[in-house]
């Protein structure tokens, strides 16, 4: 348990994930998406994985809620509240999804049932979970789309195609919210959404999250959106955590030399790409994942690093690296 | 419906600069246009309303025979009259007239047609259904019993049966529906598995519901406009194979179908003797009666077929 991430809030954590490891068997050999995830998600903190497309972000998400297909096998332990997420049945998982732990996925348009009016969708969960009559849980639903100025008389009744991706979004975040879940996934929340709009609905987002008091796990790869909503943040690479820490400090002063690379790829610090390409999930490099791309390579970096505490003023913070 | 896009047409630019509430309403004029008439030609329109208005007239024939019928079918008046003033479409071998037999006779050959359909679409609907949505083991067995029933030889088991039992329309409609479903599920099937990975499932599942919550109101609504043409043109089919089983005399002889007229037209001479108003109008109201059906089977895919290709 040493090596969870630190904590910078006062709030005890609230999911703690230990150890876990997520593969899929496929017909090209077993695709390790996820590798020794330690993460602790504490009380009304937000907290942002980012990570390039592919480093395995989702499926850990996934794997909380044992969303994943049946090929994908996961081990480790995901505590919630005194119970082992990972090691619960379906009937007890439907329990907690939607009512403790809600996600919101990438892509919002196509995650609405077209032919639903998105005031009854809204409504889906109250009906289930807390078996109100049609009516007020339609009524309820329309007071939760008018807090995402959606209140409009029009708008509730129109079908998801009839609306656009940010309001599609908002439907999806007033979907997942309604039920006031402890813990709120967003998976890539900024995805097919333009620049301006995917600040905005972040930051409604992060409104509501601080009203019900709930703790948001913040998944993207938009950097910036990470530093400007998240209280700590993780950055994987290949399905491992390399570095974590608050969020200030990891933009501040990046330990990891992925972190530094990519905080170089941003158009703030002048667009360098990082030299080669990503590396396959099957057959991941020897030692440290990031060695055949690393600027400052040591020869012991062929052996796998550990995850280590680092001082730092903010609490202390972690990084997977052998220069520290 | 596969391919809603994110912020499509005009809708995302009116959304990201004003979010204002006062833009929901503007911008739906904009956005209703091309989902109003996306389908088809007018031509095309047109002939399905023709369609719908001949289904339509022959369903109310069926229901309201009892009004709409100038005489009993069974009453006896001179036989062998051609059309005239007091039997409009003529008399038969015993003096029935042929007008009122047709009307009654589109009950029999409709309830037929109908329950045929019915049985056949649920049962093809919720086997690929389950077959789609579960997958995996369920999907094997479901589809294996498919394969079984795709190899039985329909037309000739249900002559083999309807020889041995007693040949009643119930039994006729029964063996149908109970053969015929096999297509629909193959279709409903595919369709479900496409629906099961789609994004709406996934969120619908994140959000804690149960399979069958999940199957009723969002897999089930999805397939409704595959599942309603195939409907429609298994009416057709069914309609079409209960008249040649009749023709062949292996239709109920108590019951007045189109079918059985035709039987009873041939086998009692009129195409011999030339009596032509006594075969040539059921066969008539089967040919158009179907093609109505068709009409509007066809014209219901088209629609969807434009729609996907409008998004």
């Amino acid at each position: 348990m040493n090596r969870h991430l630190p904590s910078s809030s006062y709030f005890r954590p609230l999911l703690c994930i230990d150890e876990m490891y997520v593969s899929f068997d496929t017909s090209l050999g077993r695709v390790k998406a996820a590798q020794n995830i330690c993460l602790e998600l504490h009380e009304r903190e937000t907290l942002a994985i980012v990570g390039e497309t592919g480093c395995g972000k989702s499926v850990i998400a996934s794997a909380i809620l044992q969303l994943l297909p049946s090929n994908a096998s996961v081990k480790g332990k995901a505590i919630f509240l005194g119970r082992d997420l990972l090691s619960l049945g379906e009937r007890e998982m439907a329990d907690i999804r939607g009512q403790e732990i809600a996600i919101i996925f990438q892509n919002p348009s196509l995650s609405l049932n077209p032919i639903m009016k998105v005031a009854e969708q809204v409504a889906e969960p109250l009906q289930i979970h807390r078996r109100l009559p049609r009516h007020r849980a339609i009524s309820k639903a329309e007071d939760m789309l008018s807090r995402f100025k959606l209140g409009d008389k029009a708008s509730p009744v129109m079908y998801p195609f009839q609306l656009s991706g940010g309001m599609n979004q908002r439907v999806m975040i007033a979907t997942s919210m309604i039920l006031s879940p402890k813990i709120l996934i967003a998976d890539e929340p900024s995805k097919g959404l333009d620049q301006s709009l995917a600040r905005q609905v972040m930051k409604e987002l992060a409104g509501i999250k601080d009203e019900i008091g709930a703790s948001l796990l913040l998944i993207t790869h938009d950097l910036l959106l990470a530093k400007e909503v998240s209280d700590r943040i993780a950055v994987m690479y290949c399905g491992e955590i390399v570095e974590a820490g608050s969020s200030a400090e990891i933009f501040d002063e990046p330990l990891h030399p992925y972190t530094k690379a990519l905080l170089n790829c941003l158009p703030e610090m002048g667009f360098k790409p990082i030299p080669g390409s990503s590396p396959s999930m099957i057959d991941p490099p020897e030692g440290c994942r990031f060695y055949p791309r690393c600027r400052e390579r040591l020869d012991r970096c062929l052996l796998s690093p550990k995850m280590i505490k680092v001082e730092s003023d903010d609490g202390d913070r972690e990084v997977r690296c052998w220069l520290y | 419906m596969a391919g809603i896009k994110p912020g499509s047409g005009p809708c995302a630019m009116s959304e990201c600069f004003c979010g204002d509430g006062k833009d929901v309403r503007g911008m739906e004029k904009e956005c209703d246009r091309p989902y109003h008439c996306p389908y088809g030609g007018i031509l095309f329109r047109k002939v399905s309303i023709i369609g719908l208005v001949l289904f339509s007239s022959f369903l109310l024939a069926a229901i309201f025979s009892s009004f709409l019928s100038p005489c009993d079918p069974w009453d006896r008046f001179e036989p062998y009259l051609p059309p005239g003033q007091d039997h409009i479409l003529g008399t038969n071998d015993l003096g029935q007239d042929i007008l009122s037999e047709l009307i009654y006779g589109s009950r029999v050959s409709l309830i037929v047609g109908f329950g045929a359909a019915l049985m056949a679409t649920t049962i093809g609907s919720s086997i690929g259904l389950l077959a789609g949505y579960f997958k995996g083991m369920a999907d094997e067995i479901l589809m294996g019993i498919t394969d079984i029933f795709l190899m039985i030889p329909q037309i000739p088991l249900i002559i083999v049966l309807a020889a041995f039992l007693r040949p009643s329309f119930w039994l006729i409609a029964l063996l149908m529906g109970s053969l015929w479903w096999t297509s629909t599920a193959r279709v409903v099937r595919s369709k479900a598995l496409q629906i099961r990975e789609m994004g709406y499932v996934q969120s619908k599942r994140s959000l804690g519901f149960s399979h069958l919550h999940i199957i009723v109101s969002d897999v089930l609504p999805n397939l409704s406009q595959l599942v309603m043409p195939k409907f429609l043109l298994s009416i057709a089919s069914a309609m079409i194979a209960e008249s040649s089983i009749s023709f062949l005399g292996l239709g109920d002889p108590s019951m007045k179908s189109w079918g059985m007229m035709i039987n009873f037209a041939f086998s009692r001479g009129g195409f011999i003797n030339g009596y032509w108003w006594w075969y040539m109008a059921p066969g008539l109201c089967i040919t158009i009666f179907v093609l109505s059906i068709v009409l509007i089977g066809s014209f219901l895919e088209e629609r969807d077929e434009s729609i996907m290709g409008q998004q």
